[in-house]
């Protein structure tokens, strides 16, 4: 166990690493921060000066010298736009985000595995054909046509739901805020992420179809039938825990990308999380805010893969994480 | 009453282009700790048979005529649960390669405990004691540290050994084995076989044993069905088909046993290959292959003709007797 966390951290540095390299690197080209940062009527002297007291001017390799520096003490750079640590500005809004892939995520758990176990077990049923359809239809249409979708129908229309925000958020733990404990936060809650997953469920379900019903033409499903089993132990127990084999390992991957997917979610449900923040700090040339969103993006992958290769390992006996013989 | 007797069974796969018959007018009786051997090459039928007397043909294949009456009662048209009673209690199956018979995320004792527990009111502990008996019976060592095993961790012959011991479990009347050495080392093959012969033998339990190999069931079986293009072509005591098979099919299949070459010559063979199930050719479905074809054997389909103890279906097994006689004559 403790020989697969050590491999799993040297991986974790490689990994921060090349992001910081790449994050670092295109701050360059995204524009001049310092024509957001003052007015107009600042002369060009004083933004060279500016400028030098910033560091810009420095030569790559002493600007990325400094800036690991700083970040291997927590230090990701000043926001220009929030005179704060850049750090601090993204963890402050990283709840919001978890809360949506999180809420996400608890959809799609919750669906694709039963919707694709009836398919994979009558797949020539209506339902399952019309699931089949639907899902075709989930995975082509894009998240902004969706949300837009759904807040016409049931914020316009209905008038059942919110239409932007988070709602009543309640405190929770490390100064953090959620919205799953009262009504008005779910409620704020329930479109955002049923958008979100608009995308990743069809997904899932497919992919839990068709990793069942390869599994279901298998011999020790066909010996588990012969040996007189109950057909949901069967179902449930024999097909699928290696049906969840490959979905795990793809549900690891999904969702990081599901955190980038939030970019345009809360975008256009004026969600106050970290994409929405991103997309902000791009339009604003907030190069210290991207820098540090992108890592720590890259880092909630690496945590997320780390964990679910945990999972994986509990759940395969022939990976073997914790050495025992 | 025979403990099973299969009566013009048919079983059909329902394709785009229509039905295929994978199994046609197969009759054949059983009785209680006997031992048969269902012999053919690949696509014969065999494994369609083994499958169906369990009624787990799965789609687009059926039972389309026929029944298949164990102690009696027809197993092609019983009701769901009163099937599950019996699979893998009175009738179980061993398959042909452990490797993918075992589930690999559950151990030997998740797959042994849920069988017994399946078909009987039994705790935990008292299905594992049993559990743990029956690997002690296929001779498995210290089965008390390799019931918590997963499938990975075991041999190729370990697990098929665990295989018979899951087929043995609930003391059954018959048990189909499905080429069950196929997949092992050639070392192991004869081993495993003693084994299951001799457990089949002690607890007084019916074997069905599908395989190509004509050595092990004559060494094996008391009976024999040999089935081409998914009917039987013969069928008969063990002895008498191995000594002097009447089908040419059958004889082509003796001839062309490495042990009946003569070292230096080369191997014999039946020329052509087994017919696909959609393109039979009408009448007897050998007679392309065949070297004593006749008009008859194109036109209609040999019936069955009893020679001693035999049933064969042949046009020609009269005129084939007396030409192996007469030399014995001259």
């Amino acid at each position: 166990m403790i020989a697969f966390f050590i491999k799993r951290l040297a991986q974790a540095i490689v990994v921060m690493f090349v992001i910081s390299i790449i994050s670092f690197s295109i701050q360059d080209n995204l524009g001049d921060p310092l024509r957001e940062m003052v007015g107009q009527s600042v002369s060009e002297a004083e933004r060279q000066e500016l400028r030098n007291e910033l560091g810009l001017n420095d030569p790559f390799l002493v600007q990325y010298g400094r800036f690991v520096k700083n970040a291997l003490q927590g230090d990701l750079g000043t926001s220009y736009f929030f005179k704060e640590p850049a750090l601090d500005v993204i963890l402050g809004k990283l709840p919001a985000t978890l809360e949506l892939v999180f809420g996400a995520s608890l959809i799609i758990v919750f669906l694709s595995v039963p919707l694709g176990v009836y398919s994979a077990i009558n797949p020539h049923s209506w339902f399952s054909r019309a699931v089949m359809g639907f899902s075709i239809i989930g995975i082509s249409v894009p998240v902004f046509l969706t949300a837009i979708g759904l807040i016409y129908l049931f914020s316009i229309e209905l008038g059942w739901m919110p239409s932007f925000g988070r709602g009543d958020t309640q405190p929770m733990f490390w100064g953090w805020e959620s919205g799953f404990f009262t009504w008005d936060g779910i409620a704020h809650l329930i479109l955002p992420c049923i958008s979100l997953a608009s995308i990743m469920l069809p997904l899932f379900i497919r992919l839990i179809r068709a990793e069942m019903m390869e599994v279901l033409q298998s011999e020790y499903v066909k010996s588990a039938w012969a040996k007189g089993l109950n057909p949901r132990r069967i179902y449930f127990l024999h097909a699928l825990k290696n049906t969840m084999l490959p979905v795990i390992t793809v549900g690891g991957v999904q969702i990081g990308t599901m955190v980038a997917y939030t970019i345009l979610t809360e975008t256009v449900f004026q969600w106050p999380g970290m994409g929405f923040l991103f997309l902000e700090a791009i339009n604003r040339v907030d190069t210290p805010l991207i820098v540090a969103y992108l890592i720590v993006v890259g880092a909630i992958f690496v945590i997320t893969n780390t964990i679910v290769d945990l999972i994986y390992g509990l759940v395969n006996p022939t990976v073997n994480l914790a050495g025992k013989k | 009453m025979p403990l099973l007797e299969v009566r013009n069974l048919e079983v059909s796969f329902g394709l785009r282009s229509g039905d295929v018959k994978a199994l046609r007018n197969v009759n054949f009786t059983l009785d209680r700790g006997e031992r048969l051997g269902l012999v053919g090459e690949s696509g014969a039928g065999k494994s369609v048979l083994g499958f169906s007397i369990l009624n787990l043909i799965s789609k687009p294949g059926r039972i389309s005529d026929g029944q298949i009456l164990f102690e009696g009662k027809d197993l092609a048209d019983m009701s769901p649960e009163e099937l599950r009673n019996i699979r893998g209690n009175r009738i179980s199956m061993i398959f042909q390669d452990p490797m993918m018979t075992l589930n690999p995320v559950l151990t030997i004792g998740q797959q042994m405990v849920e069988c017994l527990q399946a078909h009987r009111n039994i705790s935990n502990e008292n299905a594992r004691t049993i559990a743990v008996q029956k690997l002690q019976q296929v001779q498995i060592p210290s089965p008390e540290t390799r019931i918590d095993q997963y499938p990975h961790e075991l041999s190729g012959g370990m697990r098929q050994r665990v295989v018979i011991a899951i087929g043995l479990l609930m003391d059954p009347d018959i048990i189909i084995a499905d080429e069950p050495t196929t997949a092992l080392d050639v070392t192991i093959q004869a081993e495993i076989m003693e084994l299951m012969v001799e457990l089949c033998e002690r607890n007084n339990v019916a074997l069905i044993l599908i395989t190509h190999d004509l050595g092990v069931v004559s060494q094996v079986t008391q009976k024999a069905i040999v089935m081409y293009a998914g009917r039987i072509i013969e069928q008969g005591p063990t002895r008498e088909i191995i000594n002097d098979a009447q089908h040419p099919y059958t004889q082509g299949l003796m001839n062309a046993l490495p042990q009946m070459a003569i070292p230096g010559q080369r191997l014999n063979q039946i020329r052509g290959s087994m017919p696909s199930l959609q393109k039979i050719p009408t009448g007897c479905a050998f007679n392309p292959r065949c070297d004593y074809l006749r008009d008859a054997c194109t036109k209609q389909l040999p019936g069955y003709t009893v020679s001693g103890n035999c049933k064969v279906a042949c046009h020609m097994v009269a005129e084939l007797k007396q030409a192996e006689q007469a030399p014995h004559e001259a």
